[in-house]
C-alpha cells in the first residue's frame, strides 16, 4: 500500500503538530491563570521577600519594588513575564535566592520517581487483581472489589499514616522518612498507588467483562486457547481502551497525591515544594510549579493518546 | 462405519430455563446437517455443547456424545482444548464481532495455527495466506495486514472461516454464517461452504432461515422450545413438512407463492403445556390435552397430530369486503375473496371497523403520489445516488431492492426530507416536496412517515410505549384528551394488548417493537410509509407477522409503501412494483412480478440467481 504512505504520514504529522499548538495554548493558559490568580491575593511581594520580622523603610520597600517591576501596571508586568517565560526564565525564588527553574529541578526528582514508582505498581496490581477477578463470582472476587473500594474512599494522609504505624513503627520494614534508596520508596509510593489500584481495577474489569461477553472471546475458545489465554492475549487490550478517558483524572491524583504523601513521609519534592511555597507566598515557585502540572497533564494525555493509538487500530483510520 | 457425530439425548439446562431437550443426531463426513429454529429455540446451545462452550452457568447432559470415538461428555477443559479449534471448528455470526477487531485477520488465523499444529515460525505466514486463497479472500497478502474494520462483510466472514479451519477440524459449526450478509455475499459464502463439505468436511449448519438451509443441507433438524420437532432429508422436510412449527415456518416464508397470502397462521393461543409436554402446544391449532401432558412421540416426527399435504394460506380483505391484493387493486373476480375473513372477526361487506378515522377512502387508488425525478446526492465527493427516478401510486407498494451501499437507505431519506437531494427534485401529492423550504414542509410532515429496521433506537427509552404514541399523536394535532383512546386504537390495530402501553420500548421483543414503530407511524394518519428494512432483525416467524401486518394495514388503510430491502422474498411478497438499485443507480423498474420473473438487466440478472430459494427449480 505504497500510495497511502504519504498522505498516512501527512496526517500523523498534522496531528503531531496540532497536538504541540494545543500544549503550547494550555501552558500560555496555566501560566496566565496563575499569574492573575497569584496577583489577587492580597499581600505585597516586597514584604514577602523581606520576610515576616524586618522593618525597612519605604525607601527600601520601594527600591526592591523597582528592582522587581513590581512598581509597574499589572498588565505590563503580565507581558514581561510572558517575554520572561518564553525564554524560559521562570524568575527567581522571593525566598531561596535561587533561580525556580533550579529550585523545581531539584524538587523533581524525588516526585518523578515516586510517581512513576506508584504508577508502575498500580498498574501490574491492577492488571493482576482484574485478570484474576473478571467474569468470576465467589469469595475472592467479593474481597477484592470490597477492598478496592475502601483503597479508593480512604484519604491518602490516613492511608499513608496507617502503613507508617503498621510497617515502619510496628514492624519496623521500612524507613519513617527520607530518601535513600529503594526501601525508603516502598510504602509512599504504595500510598500513591492504592487509589489508583483501586479504579483502575475497577475500570479494567469491567473493559474485561464487556470483552469476554464478546463473540470474539467465544470464538477465540472455539480455537482452543485456554481462559487464561483469552483474557491475555484479547480481553486485555480491549480493557485498556476506556483507559483514555482516565488520563485527567491520573495526572491530578499524581501530583495532588504527591503533595500529600511527601508531607506525610517527611520526602522532598514537588508536593513540598508546592506546600512550603505557598505557606511562605514564593509567588515565582508557585506559577513555576503550576506550569510544572499543566506540564505534566499536557505529557500524561499525550503518552495516554499514543497509547491509545499502539492499542486500537480503529482510532489510527 | 460409524458417523463421526453421534448425538443422543442431549439435554442442556441454565437455571430455571430447560434450553435443550434430549436432542439426538448424527453427522458424518461430507454431510451437511442443518439445525433451523427460531431465536431461543436452543440451536446454538446445541452447537455450542458440541465444543463444551454453551456457558459456565449451563448444565450439559448426554446418553452419548461421540466424536470421532472420543467421549465428549467426560472430558476436562484441557481435553476440550483438544477439540475445539482441532477437531471441531466453530464460526459464529457476524464477523465484526466475531474477529478480535484489535487484532490483525493475520495474527487471529496465526493463532489458530499455532493451537494445534505446530507450524514452524517461518512457515505461519505463507500457511496463513495459503488460508485466506483457499476460502476466496482477494489479495490474501495485504488482507492478512488488515484489520476486520478494514474488510466488508463477506470479506470478515471469509476470514473468519480461514480462522475456523486452521486447525483442519473434521467437523465446521457455522451458527448463522450469513444471517448479516448481502445476497450476493452470502451466495458465495455458501458456495465456500459447499465446497469444503465436498472435500469432506462435515458440516453442522445453524440458521433461522429455511431457503439458506435448502441449498446446503442434505438433512434438516427443526428445533422447537429445544426439541428437535422434525427431522429428514431437506427435500422432504421442505416439501412436505407435516409438524405445524415446520408447515408455519416454510408458510412464513415471504416468496412469489405467498403474494397477497397471511404468512403466519392465524395466531393461537391455547393453554401452555407441561414440563413434558410439547413446547408447540401452546401456539398449535391442533393441540389437545395428550399434547400438552404427554412427552411427544419420539424422533424423527415428534407430533402426535402431524399434517399432510399442501401448505394452507390465508388471503387479505380490504375495506368493504373487496380483496385488495399486493398494488391497492381490487380483484374483480368474486371468487378471490376467500373465506378466511372470518379471521380478522369481521363480515365481509362491512367496513373494517379499524379504518374508521382514518378517513379511508378508495378513490384516488392509482393517481401518482410520489414522483422522485433524476435525483442525485453526493457525500464527500462521492456520488452515493445517481439520477435516481422513482414513482409510487396512491395505494400502491413499491419495492426497492439491492445491496448495501446501493443507495436505498439515502434514496429513502431523500423521500422523507431528511436529505436534499443535490439536483433533480421530489414532489409529493402533486406538490413540490424535497424543493420546499423546512418551514413550509414541516407541517406536511405528519403525510410521510417511517419504520426502521431497528426501531429500539428511535424511541426514547425513558418513555413507555404509551406516552411514545402520545408524543407522535399531539405532533398530529390529535387533541390531549382524546390521545389516550386514540393511542389504544393504535394498539389495537398493530394487534397488541392495550397492556403493552404501560411498558418501555426495552422489555418488549423485537417484533412488539416493530407493532410499536408502525403504530407510532401511522398516528398522524399519513399517506406514504417509508418502511428502511422493517423486518430484517426479524425471525422468520415474526418477520411473517409484521409483513401480514403491513399488507393488512395497507389494503384497510390504503396506504401507500416505499419497501426497503436486501430480501427478494420480502420484496416480492409485498410490493406491486420493484426498483432494482446498484451503486446509486436505478437499474431496472417493473412490475415485481414479471420483473422478478424475467429480469432483464444482468445485474438483476446475478442478484436474484443468489438468492436461494426455498424450492428449486431442479428439484
Amino acid at each position: 500500500m505504497k500510495i497511502n504512505t504519504r498522505p498516512a504520514r501527512h496526517r500523523a504529522l498534522r496531528a503531531v503538530a496540532a497536538r504541540a499548538a494545543g500544549a503550547v495554548a494550555v501552558l500560555w493558559g496555566a501560566a496566565t491563570l496563575a499569574f492573575f490568580a497569584l496577583a489577587l491575593i492580597p499581600g505585597d511581594p516586597v514584604t514577602i521577600m523581606l520576610g515576616p520580622f524586618t522593618t525597612a523603610p519605604q525607601s527600601i520597600r520601594d527600591q526592591i519594588a523597582a528592582d522587581n517591576g513590581l512598581d509597574k501596571p499589572l498588565f505590563e508586568r503580565y507581558l514581561a513575564y510572558l517575554g520572561r517565560l518564553a525564554q524560559g526564565d521562570m524568575g527567581e525564588s522571593y525566598q531561596l535566592q535561587k533561580s525556580v527553574a533550579a529550585v523545581i529541578g531539584e524538587a523533581l526528582g524525588p516526585t518523578v520517581e515516586l510517581a512513576l514508582a506508584a504508577v508502575v505498581i498500580a498498574i501490574v496490581l491492577a492488571i493482576v487483581s482484574a485478570v484474576l477477578t473478571a467474569g468470576r463470582e465467589g469469595r475472592l472476587r467479593g474481597f477484592v472489589t470490597s477492598w478496592e473500594l475502601v483503597a479508593v474512599s480512604l484519604p491518602p494522609h490516613w492511608l499513608g499514616i496507617l502503613l507508617l504505624t503498621a510497617f515502619s513503627f510496628q514492624l519496623p520494614i521500612f524507613p519513617v522518612v527520607g530518601v535513600g534508596g529503594p526501601s525508603a520508596l516502598v510504602l509512599p509510593a504504595l500510598t500513591l498507588a492504592l487509589p489508583i489500584i483501586g479504579v483502575l481495577a475497577q475500570v479494567l474489569r469491567e473493559g474485561l467483562e464487556a470483552a469476554l461477553a464478546q463473540p470474539f472471546a467465544v470464538t477465540a475458545r472455539a480455537r482452543g486457547l485456554s481462559r487464561r489465554q483469552v483474557r491475555v492475549r484479547h480481553a486485555l487490550r480491549h480493557a485498556a481502551v476506556p483507559l483514555a478517558t482516565l488520563s485527567g483524572w491520573l495526572a491530578g491524583t499524581l501530583l495532588g497525591g504527591a503533595v500529600i504523601v511527601e508531607a506525610v513521609f517527611g520526602r522532598p519534592g514537588l508536593g513540598a515544594l508546592a506546600l512550603q511555597s505557598a505557606t511562605n507566598k514564593d509567588m515565582p515557585v508557585l506559577i513555576g510549579i503550576v506550569l510544572v502540572s499543566a506540564l505534566t497533564f499536557v505529557v500524561i494525555s499525550a503518552l495516554i493518546d499514543a497509547f491509545q493509538l499502539l492499542v486500537d487500530p480503529r482510532v489510527r483510520t | 462405519m460409524s458417523p463421526l457425530l453421534t448425538v443422543e439425548g442431549l439435554t442442556v439446562a441454565f437455571p430455571g430455563v430447560q434450553a435443550v431437550r434430549g436432542a439426538s443426531f448424527t453427522l458424518d463426513r461430507g454431510e451437511c446437517l442443518a439445525i433451523v429454529g427460531e431465536s431461543g429455540s436452543g440451536k446454538s446451545v446445541t452447537a455450542r455443547s458440541l465444543v463444551g462452550l454453551a456457558g459456565d452457568r449451563a448444565s450439559v447432559k448426554a446418553t452419548t456424545l461421540d466424536f470421532d470415538g472420543t467421549d465428549l461428555t467426560g472430558l476436562d477443559e484441557r481435553g476440550w482444548r483438544r477439540i475445539r479449534g482441532g477437531r471441531i471448528g466453530l464460526v459464529l455470526q457476524d464477523a465484526l464481532v466475531s474477529l478480535d477487531p484489535l487484532r490483525t485477520v493475520g495474527a487471529e488465523i496465526t493463532e489458530a495455527l499455532r493451537v494445534h499444529r505446530d507450524v514452524p515460525r517461518a512457515a505461519v505466514h505463507d500457511e496463513v495466506v495459503e488460508l485466506l486463497t483457499r476460502v476466496g479472500v482477494p489479495e490474501p497478502e495485504v488482507r492478512a495486514g488488515q484489520y476486520p474494520h478494514q474488510l466488508s462483510g463477506g470479506l470478515r466472514q471469509r476470514a473468519l472461516i480461514a480462522s475456523a479451519l486452521a486447525g483442519r477440524p473434521e467437523l465446521l459449526i457455522a451458527d448463522e454464517p450469513t444471517t448479516a450478509l448481502d445476497v450476493t455475499v452470502q451466495a458465495r459464502i455458501l458456495e465456500l461452504l459447499d465446497r469444503l463439505k465436498a472435500e469432506g468436511t462435515a458440516l453442522l449448519l445453524i440458521s433461522h432461515d429455511l431457503a439458506v438451509v435448502s441449498r446446503l443441507a442434505d438433512r434438516v433438524a427443526v428445533m422447537y422450545g429445544g426439541l428437535l420437532v422434525e427431522e429428514g432429508p431437506t427435500r422432504e422436510v421442505l416439501d412436505g413438512p407435516r409438524h405445524p412449527y415446520t408447515r408455519a415456518l416454510a408458510a412464513a416464508v415471504p416468496s412469489a407463492a405467498a403474494r397477497g397470502t397471511r404468512l403466519a397462521p392465524v395466531r393461537h393461543s391455547g393453554p401452555p403445556a407441561g414440563p413434558d409436554g410439547c413446547p408447540f402446544a401452546e401456539r398449535c391449532a391442533h393441540a389437545d390435552d395428550v399434547c400438552r401432558d404427554t412427552p411427544p412421540p419420539p424422533a424423527p416426527l415428534r407430533c402426535h397430530h402431524p399434517e399432510s399435504g399442501p401448505v394452507a394460506r390465508a388471503v387479505f380483505i380490504g375495506p368493504e369486503g373487496v380483496f385488495i391484493g399486493p398494488g391497492g387493486r381490487a380483484l374483480d373476480e368474486p371468487g378471490a375473496v376467500p373465506p378466511a375473513r372470518g379471521a380478522y372477526g369481521t363480515t365481509p361487506g362491512a367496513p373494517d371497523p379499524r379504518a374508521v378515522g382514518h378517513g379511508v377512502s378508495l378513490s384516488g387508488i392509482g393517481d401518482t403520489l410520489l414522483t422522485v425525478t433524476d435525483v442525485t446526492k453526493r457525500y464527500g465527493g462521492r456520488e452515493v445516488v445517481r439520477g435516481v427516478s422513482l414513482r409510487v401510486d396512491r395505494g400502491e407498494a413499491l419495492g426497492i431492492v439491492g445491496e448495501s451501499g446501493s443507495g436505498k437507505t439515502t434514496v429513502a431519506r431523500i423521500v422523507l426530507g431528511l436529505a436534499k437531494p443535490d439536483s433533480g427534485s421530489v414532489t409529493f401529492a402533486g406538490e413540490p416536496w424535497s424543493a420546499l423550504p423546512e418551514r413550509r414542509r414541516r407541517p406536511l410532515r405528519r403525510r410521510i412517515q417511517t419504520i426502521v429496521q431497528d426501531p429500539l433506537g428511535s424511541f426514547d427509552p425513558r418513555h413507555d410505549t404509551g406516552t411514545l404514541l402520545g408524543e407522535a399523536l399531539a405532533f398530529a394535532g390529535v387533541p390531549r384528551r382524546e390521545r389516550r383512546a386514540r393511542a389504544l386504537e393504535l394498539l389495537e390495530r398493530v394487534e397488541l394488548p392495550a397492556s403493552v402501553a404501560g411498558r418501555r420500548p426495552a422489555e418488549l421483543s423485537g417484533g412488539q417493537r416493530q407493532r410499536i414503530a408502525i403504530a407510532r407511524a401511522l398516528a398522524p394518519e399519513p399517506e406514504l410509509l417509508v418502511c428502511d428494512e422493517p423486518v430484517s432483525a426479524l425471525d422468520a416467524s415474526v418477520q411473517a407477522q409484521i409483513l401480514d401486518l403491513l399488507t393488512e394495514l395497507r389494503s384497510a388503510l390504503a396506504l401507500s409503501l416505499l419497501f426497503i430491502s436486501h430480501d427478494l422474498g420480502v420484496i416480492h411478497h409485498i410490493s406491486d412494483r420493484v426498483a432494482v438499485m446498484k451503486d446509486g443507480e436505478v437499474v431496472e423498474t417493473g412490475e415485481a412480478t414479471s420483473l422478478l420473473a424475467a429480469p432483464s438487466h444482468p445485474y438483476s440478472r446475478e442478484l436474484f440467481a443468489a438468492i436461494p430459494a426455498l424450492t428449486r427449480a431442479d428439484a
